[in-house]
């Protein structure tokens, strides 16, 4: 079986790419931001016969003077996004479509959304997600404080936060160049995924930590704690990919067939509870081992 | 608890939540009763979000303006015709909202014009501290105190006259300010807009006042009938909307409904795949999660929405961790010798802290991210919550329930059937 603990520096150099490009990616491209984070307005419509040409519904909107974004959907829709509008310009945005070629009102939605309200949920925003991660931090303290010997449990936690940070860095990262090269919206739902990302990843992480403080106790005089370390990975590894996946498994249904405003909040999810996993049993422990190695060398 | 009194109690909750998801099988009277509540995307709709502007009011009055405020609304959107709107009031730090839902509007243009045009009459009396020109400040009489209008004609002139009869408290506050201003002009604004400042001749008391502005007649009319139709205490302005159409809300309710089924349907046949026979038992106490679920849903009510089930699809396979830590721990156990009963006892006993510490961890993220409040987050995380709840019940107890059964069979000794 192949060896997690002695091949770690190859799940290191994996994870820092990522974690480095991730954090290049929010510093250098970062967020596209949806209007429900900046105010605007979002129209959703679909022609009932083909959609005319862009420059046509540019030209026929011109003197509105909007600035408006196009992006067109499938054969027929069209997503028109801009600063927030009052009803009226919203009506006169659809009578002019309508008289460019008509309209499917049934399958019209429109939003618009005052920059209050969208400054109001980023300060509420930043205030859940210190509470979300005060909350983790505070549980994983709790939860490993029977760990010791020959690690601190202090050392789970801190690394176990670690991990979890990475997974909800590489997530964010991933939206971040998915709103530079394909439009995506950094929005509520994607925060929303996020924060869950961060409530559901500690526990792989939960069940391996388990793993080895309960064969600690089990541990024999030949066996090092590097050795009781991989046992523990080997052993938790099928049950961490199992509730993982059976998790991913929905989602990749959401994801293909949930529609457009429910598939990046999917994708987050998915990319978060992989890497959650993956983090839980090839980087968490290691980190344990690498410190616990150090704490030996320096002792001797 | 003896198993067998178990088993009826679980067949009897599935009998229960199968009537409550399915009413129209067996037609039992007490479970037609109880439908699901669709949100707003979902069914379609508008959703509107005002500023109300209380700076003009008191802090006393605040609340009783506010009420009024949602009463006149509420009658307006009545008359609109809306199935079940809902208008609320919503206060934060920073400012206060009039939230107004509308089900299934056709024509939004409209609704929101019907709102928006309720008019906002204001009376105000002479600004004394600027003796130059007449300016004119915002006394406390407003349309709030209105009672009802009545549209009249002068009887030298011909010309129509809007008369307002003030409610007893309104009376008092009227009669105390044509009293401080005899001999100066009180000015009648609708909207803002200076309709009419007449001359006060004498205190009135009995609560009647009356505007002779330049009327036409159809402007007078039209006057009366929105300020009987209830004139605003509050100046509002509309900051937030969102509107969907009919057809949409039911695509998308298809969408997320069909990536439900077939996420459930996956997890059932992984699980099967990879657990065999206790597989199949945990797919039972899924279809019964599902089950307990969508009737908490009926009976809350809880309001479906996009986000909602999602967070419900979510749960759907987070809801079967429980069982693939107890099933783990049961191979290892079995391995070691132990027979079915004693290596679900252990395997139970072993992986329970995990199952609580994972659902705990959730559990309270969905708690914190309610509070966000924004409707997104709400939906999602309200049925994510209700799902971890309700899975720790049927993941542990009817999953265990169902093995127990097996327990010293000759079922057990058929290697096949276990993992």
């Amino acid at each position: 079986m192949f060896d997690v603990i002695k091949y770690r520096f190859l799940f290191y150099t994996f994870s820092l790419i990522l974690v480095l490009g991730s954090i290049f990616s929010i510093f250098y491209f970062g967020f596209n931001l949806g209007i429900d984070l900046k105010g605007g307005s979002i129209l959703n419509l679909e022609f009932k016969e083909n959609r005319p040409e862009i420059p046509k519904i540019e030209e026929a909107l011109k003197d509105l003077n909007l600035n408006i974004n196009f992006q067109p959907v499938g054969e027929k829709g069209l997503v028109l996004k801009m600063k927030d509008i009052s009803e009226e310009t919203h009506q006169k945005i659809l009578e002019k479509l309508n008289s460019l070629s008509p309209i499917d009102e049934s399958k019209e939605s429109f939003q618009t959304i005052g920059p209050s309200i969208g400054k109001e949920l980023q300060r509420k925003t930043n205030l859940v997600i210190i509470l979300c991660a005060l909350s983790i931090l505070f549980y994983v303290s709790i939860a490993f404080r029977k760990a010791s010997r020959p690690v601190p449990s202090f050392y789970y936690a801190l690394f176990g936060t670690i991990a979890l940070c990475h997974d909800v860095l590489i997530s964010s990262g991933l939206i971040s160049i998915l709103g530079k090269f394909k439009g995506v919206e950094f929005s509520i739902p994607i925060i929303t995924a996020l924060l869950t990302i961060f409530g559901y990843s500690i526990n792989d992480t939960v069940v391996v930590y388990d793993r080895i403080r309960e064969n600690l106790t089990k541990k024999t005089s030949q066996e090092s704690f590097e050795d009781v370390v991989k046992k523990s990975i080997n052993q938790s590894f099928l049950r961490s990919f199992n509730t993982s996946f059976t998790t991913i498994l929905p989602l990749i249904f959401i994801y293909f067939f949930g529609g457009e405003s429910l598939k990046y909040f999917a994708l987050t999810l998915i990319v978060g509870i992989a890497f959650g996993t993956y983090s839980s049993l090839f980087l968490a422990p290691q980190l344990i081992v690498d410190y616990y190695l150090r704490k030996k060398k320096n002792r001797s | 608890m003896d198993k067998y009194i178990k088993l009826i109690f679980i067949l009897v909750l599935y009998f229960i939540c199968f009537n409550f998801v399915f009413p129209d099988v067996l037609k039992i009277p007490i479970f037609q009763k109880y439908s699901f509540h669709l949100g707003l995307d979902l069914q379609g709709g508008t959703s509107l979000i005002y500023k109300v502007d209380l700076s003009h009011i008191p802090q006393k009055d605040q609340d009783s303006a506010l009420e009024s405020l949602k009463n006149i609304i509420e009658k307006r959107v009545n008359l609109f015709g809306v199935k079940e709107p809902e208008v609320r009031i919503e206060k934060n730090l920073q400012e206060t909202r009039l939230l107004v839902n509308l089900a299934g509007v056709k024509d939004i243009k409209e609704a929101i014009e019907m709102i928006g045009k309720t008019p906002y009459l204001d009376f105000r009396e002479e600004d004394q501290s600027n003796t130059s020109t007449i300016n004119f400040k915002k006394t406390e009489l407003t349309g709030r105190f209105l009672k009802k209008a009545d549209l009249e004609f002068d009887p030298k002139t011909y010309s129509p006259i809007v008369t307002l009869e003030f409610n007893e408290e309104g009376a008092k506050i009227f009669q105390e300010l044509t009293k401080r201003n005899i001999g100066k002009r009180i000015a009648i604004y609708i909207d803002d807009n200076l309709i009419s400042a007449p001359m006060v001749q004498e205190e009135i008391s009995g609560g009647k006042a009356q505007i002779t502005g330049k009327f036409a007649i159809q402007e007078a009319k039209e006057l009366v009938r929105n300020l009987n139709a209830g004139a605003l205490p509050l100046p509002i302005e509309l900051i937030s909307q969102e509107s969907i159409g009919p057809s949409l809300g039911k695509i998308y309710l298809e969408k997320s409904l069909k990536a439900g089924i077939y996420g459930l349907i996956g997890v059932m046949i992984y699980m099967i795949l990879f657990y065999r026979f206790s597989g199949f038992l945990a797919d039972l106490s899924l279809l019964i999660y599902a089950g307990i679920l969508l009737s908490l849903f009926k009976l809350i009510p809880v309001v479906l929405t996009l986000p909602g089930i999602a967070g419900l699809i979510l749960s759907i396979g987070m809801a079967v961790d429980a069982n693939v830590l107890i099933f783990e721990r049961m191979k290892e156990e079995k391995r070691s010798g132990k027979d079915l009963s004693l290596s679900l006892k252990e395997g139970v006993k072993r992986a329970w802290p995990s199952i609580r510490d994972s659902n705990l961890t959730t559990l309270i993220i969905a708690l914190i991210m309610f509070f966000l409040g924004s409707s997104f987050v709400q939906g999602f995380s309200l049925t994510l919550g209700l799902g971890i709840l309700v899975s720790m019940f049927t993941a542990i107890f009817i999953t265990n329930t169902f093995l127990e059964l097996f327990e010293n069979t000759a079922f057990e000794k058929i290697k096949i059937l276990w993992p």
